[in-house]
């Protein structure tokens, strides 16, 4: 052994309080940000978020929040994180093992019903506590302004007569809502879904540069996210897909499915949950929350803002909605034999 | 063509006292936010949308850029200092940044680290404001072939980094490949290699990967042999750049610039492959033999495509209103918080905001430099911490950033087993690099060829469809075929060359 050691021994007084203020600087910096010191008596609350920042669930849990904190509805502060990975499964499984945890909410929607089977978790959306469906997305039909398709018409024609041989696609993964209107829409319309060629792209963004540099010939995808293209000439909406016209500024001219003949509605959807095991009490007072914030004003004016449509529905409404929309992504992917 | 004009009504606007304290605020948070493993530019953002709720749309653009860049540069300071890279953009500056930082050098690689980002995101902010539309009509004709082609052309490039023992190489090769395979597959969404974990059921994160390889690798291994050798020391060296560090970083600053900006504009270009490349690339033209040991051409080159590749990302952003990074469509979304409409009509109806930004990331990239370069000695002290101590801070911010990224200690547990497997490796002589390029270009070649024969049901000749991917084959043929042509021409130099590189090899073999 060389005096190195010892030399090393001799300076560990200052090195270590050095290491000791930084670690508790640190410790306090990350309990302020995680709420690792609240207690069960507090009122913060915790949002989960199931996909990265400045995705759809994140758009969305943070405007709920921001509202919640900002009125002051809830008398304490919340803290959101986001939970990536898994398309929601992730998320939701930690959800359903914080069982009775009564400071913990969750944004959620119909991509985390598709992705739960994708990945062959065993519970669904319903087996947590449902507390309210927040807003609706319609899906849009999107092609190219120079797309020879003038109309959803033009372009069912086609696609009927030549299922593989027309690329489609979406901005989400297969189990997504992007996936998972097309396959409807297939099926509706009496293609067989596993003849449809779809490619599924990392979100919006890649997914617009595939439409406007011609690699695909048709997008699917929610509206709210391509108005400032469909605004601009660039891309056109053949269609939406829920039960009215939007009602946006370039936008209304678009046809429903129902109008132009085709017996189908979709809405992509996100709402919130409360871990399972949570009593009664608690879970009406935390859909009251939820309901004082739906009718602030400042909350009609994110739903403007983000062209969101106003799809309130709370408790037992919203558990029966879960299950009716878990039925209905199970049944698609097993047309196309992926589970 | 009145471009300037806009641009210097735009450095009016953005030179008031408030808005250059937003930029400056946004910079040192930018800077910590980088500096911080586990928390990107993005979740920056994200975390300050509802502080900035209050402010007008223009000083907080002006604070997220600073942010941006600023997380962008705070990246390579620990990947040089600790080995631990940030994000996935700095993996590359770890390689020879730390070599340098250990062989007393930290100064001259976080100084030409800094002066890189500096030049490549200026001139990268010059080139969107000068020719964002024209390049993003442009970007959006390259699609999923070119790119593949471009994957084709960065494996071949991996030969040049195997090392000297071949089968070494590529079994660290296969490695990499390997884990890149964890995940969901993108077309049928069924599960790979992921073994039931929920955890695993998306791919990978080359971060945590690198860091566990890297420093916690480096860290065990360390730990594991320091009764039998002497710690070397880590020699004290002059604080500022010399002169042939200048002479020696221009020319990487300047070829990462024309590596990153490209790949920032084209949709899903990220920052990973350009940096690779520009790693490779001054690998190749480096005429001395210190690459492996800390060569500041192996630092200034991926710094600069790096920084290039944030600049071009306001392409697609600012032009088209599409967001190809995560940090671009939390921008965004900021914009229609305050009712903005991105779209490509951004530029019309919202010029004052935008020529406003792209003048406070001039300023904010000037600020990053004024405010790092004095630190790059400062930062360079951090080594003189005993080595124990040292070795402990590393693990203590590895497990931080792994963690924090997603507050799940699964991370923590997988940031474990590839320190594990980064011991190992360096225990049977496994070159980490190949591990690393096998975990960032196998899952995009896979997407990108998938993508392209999905799209084409599967024809073959869609491969050379593009007229770039043409052009990238041309250049791999040329690539594959002139060097042995120049060998039978010129056999001395060249067989003296290679004995240079094959000695160097076994030396870094060694070492490890």
């Amino acid at each position: 052994m060389t005096s190195r050691p010892r030399r090393t021994r001799n300076r560990r007084p200052g090195t270590a309080r050095w290491s000791l203020v930084l670690a508790l600087v640190l410790t306090a910096w990350l309990s302020a940000g995680c709420g690792v010191t609240r207690g069960d008596e507090g009122n913060d609350m915790t949002m989960m978020i199931p996909n990265s920042p400045g995705g759809g669930y994140d758009q969305t849990g943070r405007a709920a929040v921001s509202v919640l904190e900002r009125d002051k509805i809830l008398d304490g502060s919340f803290e959101v994180t986001n939970v990536i990975g898994a398309g929601g499964s992730v998320a939701m499984t930690r959800l359903m093992n914080a069982e009775g945890d009564n400071h913990m909410m969750m944004t959620a929607g119909l991509g985390v019903v598709g992705s739960l089977y994708s990945f062959g978790v065993d519970y669904k959306l319903q087996d947590a506590t449902p507390l309210a469906q927040l807003i609706e997305d319609q899906e849009g039909v999107l092609v190219p302004a120079d797309s020879p398709y003038k109309t959803i018409d033009d372009f069912l024609a086609a696609w009927k007569k030549d299922p593989g041989g027309i690329a489609v696609g979406g901005g989400s993964s297969p189990g997504g809502p992007d996936h998972l209107f097309p396959m409807q829409l297939a099926s509706a319309v009496g293609i067989d879904p596993r003849k449809v060629r779809y490619v599924s792209y990392d979100g919006g963004g890649p997914l617009t540069s595939a439409l406007l540099g011609h690699k695909i010939k048709v997008g699917f995808s929610g509206v709210g996210e391509f108005e400032g293209q469909i605004e601009a000439g660039e891309l056109r909406l053949l269609a939406v897909s829920g039960d009215e016209r939007l009602t946006n500024d370039g936008v209304e001219d678009a046809p429903t499915l129902q109008e132009s003949g085709v017996d189908l509605t979709f809405t992509n959807w996100r709402g919130v949950l409360a871990p399972p095991g949570i009593s009664e009490e608690r879970r009406q007072q935390l859909i009251g929350l939820l309901e004082e914030m739906h009718d602030s004003p400042e909350w009609q004016q994110a739903l403007e803002d983000n062209g969101w449509i106003d799809a309130f529905k709370t408790g037992d409404e919203f558990t029966a909605f879960l299950e009716e929309q878990d039925a209905r992504v199970a049944d698609t992917l097993k047309e196309l034999e992926l589970l | 063509m009145d471009s300037l004009g806009l641009l210097w009504d735009g450095f009016q606007a953005a030179f008031t006292p408030m808005n250059l304290m937003y930029a400056a605020i946004g910079v040192l948070l930018g800077t910590f936010v980088g500096v911080l493993p586990g928390i990107g530019p993005a979740m920056a953002i994200a975390l300050l949308l509802p502080v900035t709720y209050g402010l007008e749309p223009v000083p907080a653009f002006i604070m997220f850029a600073g942010i941006y860049y600023g997380g962008m540069y705070g990246g390579s300071t620990t990947s040089i200092l600790l080995n631990t890279p940030g994000e996935s953009a700095s993996v590359m500056t770890a390689l020879e940044g730390n070599k340098m930082a250990r062989a007393g050098r930290a100064a001259q690689a976080l100084a030409t680290a800094a002066i890189g980002s500096f030049v490549a995101g200026t001139i990268g902010t010059i080139l969107v404001a000068l020719f964002a539309p024209a390049l993003a009509d442009v970007a959006v004709d390259i699609g999923a072939p070119s790119y593949f082609a471009i994957m084709v052309l960065a494996l071949v490039m991996t030969a040049a980094v195997l090392g000297s023992s071949r089968l070494r190489g590529f079994i660290a090769l296969f490695l990499g490949l390997t884990i890149g395979l964890v995940g969901l597959d993108l077309n049928t969404g069924q599960p790979r290699l992921s073994f039931g974990v929920p955890q695993l059921a998306d791919r990978l994160d080359i971060v945590v990967v690198a860091v566990g390889i890297f420093a916690l690798g480096e860290a065990l291994w360390v730990a594991a042999h320091l009764r039998r050798r002497p710690l070397d020391v880590i020699p004290v060296g002059r604080p500022w750049m010399g002169r042939s560090d200048w002479r020696r970083s221009w020319g990487p600053w300047l070829r990462g610039t024309a590596y990153g900006f490209p790949f920032g504009a084209i949709p899903a270009g990220g920052a990973e492959i350009p940096t690779f490349l520009s790693y490779v690339t001054e690998r190749k033209l480096a005429r001395t033999d210190e690459f492996g040991k800390g060569a500041i051409e192996g630092v200034a080159g991926p710094e600069a495509a790096n920084n290039a590749s944030a600049a071009g990302m306001f392409v697609p952003m600012l032009a088209l209103g599409l967001p190809v990074t995560a940090t671009a469509s939390v921008m965004l979304a900021a914009m229609q918080g305050y009712g903005i409409q991105p779209g490509p009509q951004l530029m019309t109806d919202q010029s004052d905001l935008v020529w406003t930004l792209l003048a406070s990331l001039l300023i904010g990239n000037a600020l990053l430099l004024v405010l790092n370069l004095p630190l790059a000695p400062l930062w360079a002290k951090l080594l003189r911490i005993p080595r124990p101590q040292l070795y402990a801070g590393i693990l203590f911010f590895a497990c931080l950033g792994a963690y924090t990224s997603n507050l799940d200690p699964f991370d923590i547990a997988l940031l474990l087993v590839f320190g594990l497997l980064g011991v190992m490796m360096r225990r049977f002589g496994l070159p980490v690099l190949p591990l690393i390029l096998g975990v960032i270009l196998g899952p995009i070649m896979e997407t990108k060829l998938r993508e392209a024969l999905t799209i084409s049901g599967g024809d073959l000749s869609t491969l050379w469809s593009e007229p770039l991917a043409v052009v990238v084959y041309i250049v791999i043929a040329l690539l594959l075929v002139v060097p042995p042509l120049l060998r039978r021409t010129r056999p001395g130099l060249d067989e003296r060359m290679h004995e240079v590189i094959d000695e160097r090899d076994d030396k870094e073999l060694v070492e490890r």
